[in-house]
């Protein structure tokens, strides 16, 4: 009994992880007032960037660098057509998924030769005695991404809510003419705060590929990207809000694997849609209490 | 009279310049992609074009394949047209795909038109009541149709992999693939050109355009859904339901990609496989972006597209690049759609003399 509730919170834990990370990093988009739907493919991106590179330099963490730096590079476009040409955040978001899906099955077939190859993962860090603990040890034998995950909670909730740099985005999102009056770049801001979320997407893809399990397969990200979307809504676009959010659903896929293993009679099938139901059940619940920046989804056009 | 046709050359002109500029920008992008990736682009985009225009069964494939992403094209414009962001089609074309799989397999003494009719009728109003879902969710709770309809898609495809895993298997095929039985001969649509593969689902698709189009221009109802399409206050003020209107555009949004599913799965595959539809929610949306949602507009990009996707085998069989360098090609001819801006001709000349661009 004790086991079986150590490993469901461990998957819990290491299911909530990439919604976490690519969440973190849209506290920051959303609040200045992006709406992106193209996480999922930076997602997918940073998945596929994270194998390649653990396969050219044989190190996971070298893997990671490049998901991350990729991936950034990947949100400029985002950036770029939202940004500087006004584009439809949405249209522009979905444009990058289809893009991402192209060039993620193209790089894979070249690279990859349609071989799944050994590659190094993330190895679990085990903490010293706090992994003895009954239950909850194996909470402390994670790995480093997966640790970092949750430190990044305090220290974005705290750039968020009490640094000049935070309240900066937060004006952006809510009156983007006013902070442009004040002297406040609406252009950089937006620009910084897209390529943070793009370096984090990249990484949570990476933790997809090579923390949970190890290779790329293609449309392995299947949804994650907007379950983060989801996250931060449900999670009242604060940082703490998005870790229970991120929680909340790595329960939901961790109690799917757990009904799949013990054999219930409920098909398999089935059970995979639990996680987005779980999304749709909790976005229904939860959007009248809360509400996005009051630019969400708008271009600026400075005049 | 002469003035009058200058004139109208002049404004298709200036209309078609943006998408034609956009397209041969992709494909130059695409081609440098390709050159570093080591292929040849040359060889590539002649597979690709002779693959999907060369002769009469390549264009045959092409429409074929344009059918149903015009019909999800639609699904998506209608939506929009009506300040709806329908992202779930693909959902919606597995759920018109599943009900007229049921119908189409198990309805087994209606003559050919008449099955093929009611086989229709009905993925169009399953496909439809999928789609109206999302928007009940927004009226009642205000849940953001981006998160929703994407949710639905999944749950709607892991539905269909459940029910021809179980319900509707084919037990007497021997594939190791789980598959739905195959659709009664009196269920799939004809082949409408000699020598050709194409089928009756153009009309289908035909039929469809210039239902858009009516419904959007010449009704009642489709001028308060295009009100409400470009501002939603101004819509309430003059009194139109915004709520009413929001269910019955994706009402026939869902219909439309219904229909898309049940063409494909009467005229193409014949049965449902597993994954055997994705991807064709998503083209469509790509069409529509590319069409401006406009009736004229959507006919000729799904056409582009369907060239696109039925060239997309003998490009790689000629080139070795793989298919899936099309999705390449299809999200940038759409990112340079969205950003037409780049290619203004008017701005280019502003900035080369170094005068102020907002």
């Amino acid at each position: 009994m004790i086991e079986t509730l150590s490993s469901f919170l461990s998957s819990t834990v290491r299911m909530a992880t990439p919604l976490l990370i690519a969440g973190l990093g849209l506290v920051f988009s959303a609040n200045a007032g992006i709406v992106n739907i193209g996480i999922e493919g930076f997602m997918l991106f940073g998945a596929l960037m994270g194998c390649a590179g653990s396969y050219w330099t044989g190190s996971a963490l070298f893997g990671a660098l490049i998901a991350i730096l990729s991936t950034m590079l990947f949100s400029a476009i985002f950036a770029y057509f939202t940004i500087n040409q006004y584009a439809d955040q949405t249209v522009v978001g979905a444009a990058i998924n289809i893009l991402a899906s192209g060039i993620t099955i193209t790089l894979n077939r070249l690279v990859f030769e349609g071989k799944v190859p050994a590659i190094s993962g993330f190895e679990s860090l085990h903490i010293p005695f706090l992994e003895k603990l009954p239950i909850i040890g194996i909470l402390f034998q994670q790995s480093l991404v997966c640790y970092l995950a949750f430190v990044l909670v305090p220290v974005v909730a705290y750039v968020m809510r009490k640094t000049h740099l935070g309240l900066q985005v937060l004006a952006v999102g809510e009156n983007p003419r006013a902070s442009d009056t004040v002297g406040i770049s609406v252009k950089w801001t937006r620009w910084w705060t897209i390529l943070l979320s793009g370096a984090l997407s990249g990484l949570a893809g990476a933790f997809m590929s090579m923390g949970q399990v190890r290779f790329f397969s293609e449309g392995m990200i299947s949804g994650k990207g907007y379950m983060a979307l989801a996250v931060i809504v449900l999670g009242g676009y604060t940082a703490f809000g998005v870790l229970w959010a991120s929680l909340i659903f790595g329960v939901g896929m961790a109690l799917q694997f757990r009904l799949q293993v013990l054999n219930t009679g409920i098909p398999y099938q089935i059970l995979t849609m639990l996680p987005y139901v779980i999304t749709l059940v909790a976005v229904c619940g939860v959007n009248s209490k809360t509400r996005g920046p009051a630019s969400s989804g708008e271009p600026y056009i400075k005049e | 009279m002469e003035d009058n046709k200058a004139g109208k050359v002049r404004s298709f002109l200036i209309a078609a310049y943006y998408p034609i500029v956009s397209i041969l920008a992709s494909f130059v992008i695409a081609g440098i992609i390709m050159q570093v990736l080591g292929f040849s682009p040359y060889e590539a985009f002649k597979g690709l074009i002779s693959g999907s225009l060369g002769n009469k069964r390549a264009w045959g494939e092409t429409l074929n394949k344009a059918v149903p992403i015009a019909l999800t094209g639609l699904s998506y414009a209608i939506a929009k047209r009506c300040g709806v962001i329908n992202l779930g089609a693909e959902g919606q074309v597995y759920a018109g795909a599943l009900c007229a799989v049921l119908v189409g397999t198990e309805i087994d003494f209606l003559p050919a038109p008449l099955h093929i009719l009611l086989t229709l009728i009905v993925a169009f109003i399953g496909g439809a009541l999928y789609g109206a879902i999302p928007a009940i969710l927004k009226n009642r709770f205000g849940a953001s149709e981006l998160i929703t309809t994407i949710m639905f898609n999944y749950i709607a495809l892991y539905f269909v992999h459940f029910m021809i895993a179980g319900p509707i298997k084919d037990y007497s095929s021997t594939s190791n693939f789980a598959q739905s039985k195959a659709m009664l001969v009196t269920a799939r649509l004809p082949r409408i050109l000699p020598g050709t593969r194409l089928h009756a689902g153009l009309f289908v698709a035909v039929a469809a355009l210039l239902f858009f189009q009516f419904i959007l221009f010449h009704t009642t109802r489709g001028y308060e859904m295009r009100v409400i399409g470009l501002n939603q206050n101004a819509g309430e003020y003059a009194g139109i339901n915004v709520h009413k209107n929001r269910i019955l555009s994706m009402f026939i949004a869902g219909g439309f990609a219904g229909l898309g599913g049940a063409c494909e799965l009467m005229g193409v595959q014949l049965r449902i496989m597993e994954n055997a539809f994705n991807g064709l929610g998503f083209d469509g949306i790509a069409v529509a972006l590319l069409g401006g949602n406009t009736t004229g507009g959507i006919a000729a990009s799904s056409i582009l597209f369907g060239a696109l996707s039925s060239g997309a085998n003998k490009m790689q069989m000629k080139s070795g690049v793989p298919t899936a360098t099309v999705y390449i090609l299809q999200g940038l001819v759409i990112l340079f759609v969205i950003g037409k801006r780049l290619f203004d001709i008017r701005r280019m000349k502003r900035t080369a003399m170094g005068g102020a661009v907002k």
